[in-house]
């Protein structure tokens, strides 16, 4: 069996993982063709039906301003899966190149990286958050700016750690001693041998980084209107949860959706590939 | 040991010490002045003049972040610029009610997640670890503030069983009880979670143990086995990972708080951001 039969196999194998791959792809699709799926134009006033309950028009009802909660809910996918997918990548690569700095360079740049991952960790997301928003403005790029900021740190320490423990490997050793450069021993030889269980940490943020989006947007200092991300539709819905309770289910409902399917394939992804890095049983 | 546990405590004063100048450089960087924001925009140089003297804003930026932390060494947090209070004061009172609400929230992942872990783990790979386990990496995943959200609608708006906003009256226990519960479920079913899965791997791991099997051959009773016997080993790592959670929950409330209201600068300069009067004049 070659290799992507035998991944998808296993992945079929566990109910669990498989569960999660079409909750991910239902996801990724409705990014994808977010402009084919949606009913109604997400941003179109329709004064006269302002908070109308779920029908056959209008699937999800409509918020305060008339507008359509499905096409909202249906573009929100497009915020949250490219907020993911930036912020994971920035993470990933800042992480990478300032984690194997720490681990392979002289003793006080790991101290002095060390210093600015503990400080930036120790500020909690949402002061970070309300900072960051007074110097640029709300705005996506400050959503992505905040998670980026507080997530890289993570990748950082562990990047560092595992740079340290191969660095005293035999076969680094003779590369050094053979004469390479650092660009060499870190590009050729540690890098290959981190980055697999790297992406599996990351891959498993993904909801993590979702859920930050979701509720910096909820809190107003995310996404400005009229973008429709989902914790700005649940912030829209929060207002009127006593006569109109549908646009928070319904909300609220991408969201679990989102966050469920990409820890259950990231659970399994982790099983299937590095059973090392599960810490119980 | 010693030495570690004085090498930890430097590091923090170090993190806090560089997370305040941080902060003092972002009030700095904001393109707004704090003394604008606070007497709006019909304020003439004189009074900002005036105003910044008051608060310190004229000194050099290094004698601003000295004189704060030398305060602050001293206990003193400084005065918030809007209530004229102490800013300790509002801190701290605050700080009872956060700490209320944490220990309710984790006081009842525990009281639900061990049982449910050690079940788990005497029960493995049947189908109902199997559902424990779907479960608990559900509660982890799942945005604490959409498991309010639906609670507030379920419990406080469909059912109106439980009171939906406020802290309830002082004094009156059992209407602040009830204010709390909302809360309370919301921050600790994620924790359920942890704790569950944390329990059933340490235990796991302790009934394999030689002298759980030598408790086994002397024929004691499984529940004996598993909660006088394994349960005191196994719930190591739990109580480890709790301490750890506990003072996060609590530092990053404590620090937010204190932040908030010491930076009322920056949250304010938030609402000018948003007030086209005052973004026009940045």
């Amino acid at each position: 069996m070659n290799w992507t039969k035998q991944f998808f196999y296993r992945l079929y194998r566990e109910p669990m993982g498989f569960f999660g791959m079409i909750l991910v792809a239902l996801v990724i699709v409705s990014a994808l063709l977010a402009p084919f799926l949606t009913t109604h134009d997400h941003n179109a006033l329709d004064i006269a039906n302002r908070l109308a309950g779920p029908s056959a028009d209008h699937w999800m009802g409509t918020d305060q301003l008339g507008r359509d909660v499905f096409s909202r809910v249906v573009m929100g996918s497009r915020i949250a899966v490219w907020v993911a997918l930036v912020t994971v990548a920035m993470s990933l690569g800042i992480g990478l190149v300032l984690g194997m700095m720490a681990g392979y360079g002289p003793k006080w740049l790991d101290a002095a990286l060390l210093l600015l991952f503990d400080t930036l960790r120790s500020f909690p997301t949402i002061m970070f958050a309300l900072a960051l928003v007074t110097v640029f403005g709300p705005s996506l790029q400050t959503v992505i700016i905040v998670i980026v900021a507080t997530t890289f740190p993570v990748y950082g320490r562990m990047v560092r750690t595992q740079t340290q423990a191969l660095c005293n490997n035999e076969f680094i050793v003779a590369e050094e001693a053979m004469g390479a450069g650092m660009m060499r021993v870190l590009g050729i030889h540690i890098l290959p041998n981190i980055i697999g269980p790297l992406f599996i940490v990351a891959s498993m943020d993904i909801p993590v980084v979702i859920t930050i989006e979701a509720g910096l947007s909820f809190l107003g200092v995310g996404v400005r209107p009229p973008t429709p991300s989902w914790g700005s539709i649940l912030n829209d819905g929060y207002a009127y949860i006593r006569n109109t309770p549908w646009i928070i289910i319904f909300g609220g409902l991408p969201l679990i959706v989102t966050t469920l399917g990409f820890t259950f394939l990231g659970e399994s992804l982790r099983d299937i590939f590095d059973p090392k890095l599960r810490k119980d049983l | 040991m010693l030495f570690y546990l004085l090498k930890r405590i430097g590091l923090a004063v170090v993190i806090v010490v560089v997370a305040v100048i941080l902060l003092y450089s972002m009030i700095h960087i904001v393109p707004g002045d704090p003394a604008s924001v606070i007497l709006g925009p019909r304020a003439t140089p004189e009074m900002k003049q005036e105003l910044h003297e008051l608060m310190g804003l004229d000194r050099p930026f290094v004698v601003q972040v000295a004189s704060f932390l030398g305060k602050v060494a001293r206990g003193n947090l400084g005065m918030d610029f809007f209530s004229q209070r102490p800013v300790a004061q509002i801190v701290f009172k605050q700080l009872d009610e956060t700490l209320v609400l944490v220990l309710a929230s984790i006081g009842w992942a525990i009281l639900l997640g061990i049982p449910l872990g050690c079940y788990s783990a005497v029960f493995r790979n049947t189908f109902s670890d199997k559902l424990v386990g779907i479960f608990s990496i559900g509660v982890i995943a799942v945005p604490s503030f959409v498991v309010a959200l639906y609670s507030l609608l379920f419990f406080a708006v469909t059912l109106k069983w439980l009171p939906a906003i406020g802290a309830g009256e002082p004094g009156q226990y059992m209407d602040q009880l009830r204010h709390l519960i909302l809360p309370a479920f919301a921050i600790g079913l994620g924790w359920v979670g942890y704790i569950a899965r944390l329990v059933r791997a340490s235990m796991l791991e302790v009934l394999n143990e030689n002298h759980i099997r030598r408790a086994r051959a002397f024929g004691l009773p499984e529940h004996m086995i598993v909660f006088q016997y394994a349960l005191k080993l196994a719930i190591l790592p739990t109580v480890t990972l709790l301490g750890t959670g506990i003072g996060r929950l609590i530092s990053s409330a404590l620090v937010s708080t204190v932040l908030f209201v010491l930076s009322t600068t920056i949250s304010d300069s938030i609402n000018a951001m948003l007030d086209p009067r005052v973004r026009e004049r940045l």
